[in-house]
């Protein structure tokens, strides 16, 4: 084997541009892949720690008749919890709502929020700072949308616990900024306490957020959604991506493979001579298949090394600087920050190297298989077989 | 018989497909070549020269018949066990070199001792003793498209003597050279057979290399149809 890998370093630097064309082709899909999965990666954990951070905590009480997929259980999907069961727990009450910025209506989920909470990141602290009558806050992209700024009052309109519309000006305490748009867009949130006055719904929460300490138990009413569970779609839109992302590079690495299988068809058929020199010379047929091969894997070899000469200072630049996102990205409705770090774990890189390797491998195997059942006589005479 | 027979071809035929039906290439050869013989297959193009050489470097087997080399028969050899012989055992010296153009002169060379898993230290004398017997030392670190026809066939020559062979097959060695440098090659040649007892065996039909065999096997139409002995007959 170690003869083979001797001899296939010296045909390929010897085959020259040829060679590097291949090589070439194949680091730039390695770069790609890397970066491609590395930004998924990345994204992925920047998602997943925003999403804990300002709305998932450690899990989730919700009441077992609110659906947060369907608006139409916001109106009876809340309870109470008794204080011994909601210690460790932030409630928040939600409740459909009207503003009126501008003259025009806009629909939102308003939402009440203990001000003292220390579980998620919302600036609650600005709520219980506030001197106005309702101190609200929201996010960039609903103060954008609603052209509200800090201090602004505004309409709100609301129904209580009967049904009966009320209404009241809310001020505007605090905008956020946040990658989460779940927190963000539609959505207005004031001080709880304010909100059961404002309702009639004294100490009622549609769901609770659980801190640390929490420890999941069964509580009549209610139902718990752990961390894992909540982030589950996230980790499904993530693997979709990853899935549809995936086809763009697979299509790279497909040309790169079929570079080196052009190559090693190429390479059989013009170095018929030098097949039947080798066989002359005492190779066996395997092990002239053996040579082939390994010259084939060698460019995912020589792929490799070039790809690191390139790619590590590339992707520590990148890991260190981030990419910045698009703003239009971020109104896909999932934690997108703006700029995205992406993550490049050995596991990534190893994982990468070796299916380039193997498929390089394969790939040169398949046509120098064909040397196995070469006449060595026709092979020294060049004639095609 | 000089020191007993090395090469013993009995009622060999070779045959091979041509379109839906046979080409016969050897009829019944019969012929024995003894140890450190210089000899020649000798014959017009079709005759069966390099078939017949073909079989002997365990190349290709008979269709009929036994071909025994160093005592094995060629046609029970296993592609492992024949690629053993000719790497351990005989050397080939082709028309056109068959030199590796991506390797140096020393590296063609030391090929077939790298399959011997030869050490490094005995693999660089044996090498440099090699193109020392056919005076290209000094040209070790040249590639194969930096050399003339005589010293690219010079260097073939080395290639097959290195690992000092009972046999060495020659098929046409002097198609692609002048007069002066078929004779370099061809003293070149004998004195390795005179010095190493190297069984030589050529096909040829240049006039040339006929005048400094010892013995002349000529080929028709896949037969014998001469063996010539010619005794101490050579040229300086």
């Amino acid at each position: 084997m170690k003869l083979a890998f001797q001899l296939a370093y010296k045909n390929l630097v010897g085959a020259g541009l040829r060679t590097w064309l291949n090589v070439g082709v194949l680091a730039f899909s390695f770069i790609i892949i890397i970066f491609y999965n590395g930004l998924i990666d990345g994204w992925n954990e920047q998602a997943k720690y925003d999403s804990i951070a300002w709305e998932y905590g450690n899990g989730q009480l919700l009441h077992t008749e609110y659906d947060p997929f369907d608006p139409f259980t916001i109106l009876d999907g809340h309870g109470v919890l008794e204080n011994e069961q909601s210690k460790n727990l932030t409630p928040i009450l939600l409740r459909q709502a009207s503003i009126y910025p501008e003259g025009r209506m806009l629909s939102v989920a308003l939402k009440g929020i203990d001000a003292n909470q220390t579980t998620l990141e919302l600036p609650t602290a600005s709520l219980k700072n506030s001197t106005a009558k309702i101190p609200a806050m929201m996010g960039r992209n609903m103060a954008d949308a609603a052209n509200l700024k800090k201090g602004d009052e505004i309409l709100l309109r609301w129904r209580d616990q009967g049904g009966t519309f009320d209404a009241a000006k809310i001020t505007v305490a605090e905008i956020f900024e946040t990658n989460v748009p779940t927190v963000d867009g539609g959505q207005i949130w004031i001080p709880i306490s304010k909100m059961w006055e404002m309702t009639g719904l004294e100490n009622h929460a549609t769901y609770y957020v659980a801190n640390e300490n929490f420890q999941p138990k069964n509580i009549s009413d209610w139902k718990y959604k752990s961390q894992e569970v909540l982030l589950s779609d996230l980790n499904e839109i993530i693997a979709m991506k990853k899935i549809s992302g995936s086809i763009m590079y697979l299509l790279l690495l497909a040309i790169a493979l079929l570079a080196i299988f052009d190559t090693q068809v190429l390479s059989v058929f013009r170095r018929q001579k030098e097949i039947g020199t080798y066989i002359s010379l005492g190779m066996t047929r395997s092990q002239v298949v053996g040579l082939f091969t390994v010259e084939g894997s060698m460019y995912s070899i020589f792929a490799m090394i070039l790809g690191s000469i390139v790619g590590i200072p590339l992707f520590a630049y990148l890991a260190k600087i981030g990419i910045g996102m698009p703003q239009a990205s971020r109104d896909m409705g999932i934690p997108l920050a703006e700029r995205i770090f992406p993550v490049f774990g050995i596991q990534l890189i190893v994982g990468t190297i070796l299916l380039v390797v193997i498929a390089a491998t394969i790939v040169s195997f398949l046509p120098a298989r064909k040397i196995s059942k070469m006449n060595p006589v026709l092979a020294l005479k060049g004639k095609l077989q | 018989m000089k020191n007993g027979s090395i090469i013993s071809i009995k009622n060999v035929t070779k045959r091979f497909p041509v379109g839906e039906g046979e080409f016969t290439a050897l009829k019944n050869i019969n012929l024995e070549f003894q140890r450190g013989e210089f000899a020649g297959l000798v014959g017009p193009s079709g005759s069966g020269k390099t078939t017949l050489l073909n079989i002997i470097g365990s190349l290709d087997s008979p269709t009929e018949g036994d071909a025994l080399v160093l005592g094995k028969n060629i046609s029970k050899l296993s592609h492992k066990e024949s690629a053993l012989l000719r790497n351990k055992h005989i050397g080939f010296i082709f028309q056109v070199y068959n030199l590796l153009p991506v390797y140096t002169v020393y590296e063609n060379v030391e090929f077939a001792l790298l399959l011997q898993n030869i050490p490094k230290a005995q693999r660089q004398k044996m090498v440099m003793e090699a193109l020392e017997w056919v005076g290209l030392a000094s040209m070790a670190d040249k590639k194969p498209d930096k050399l003339s026809g005589g010293e690219g066939q010079r260097v073939a020559i080395a290639r097959a003597m290195v690992k000092k062979p009972e046999i060495v097959i020659a098929d046409e060695p002097s198609a692609n050279l002048d007069a002066a440098n078929t004779h370099a090659i061809l003293k070149t040649m004998r004195e390795l057979n005179e010095n190493l007892g190297t069984t030589f065996l050529f096909s040829t039909h240049d006039e040339k290399v006929m005048g400094y065999l010892d013995r002349i096997v000529h080929l028709r139409d896949g037969a014998v149809e001469e063996d010539e002995i010619i005794k101490s007959k050579t040229q300086s």
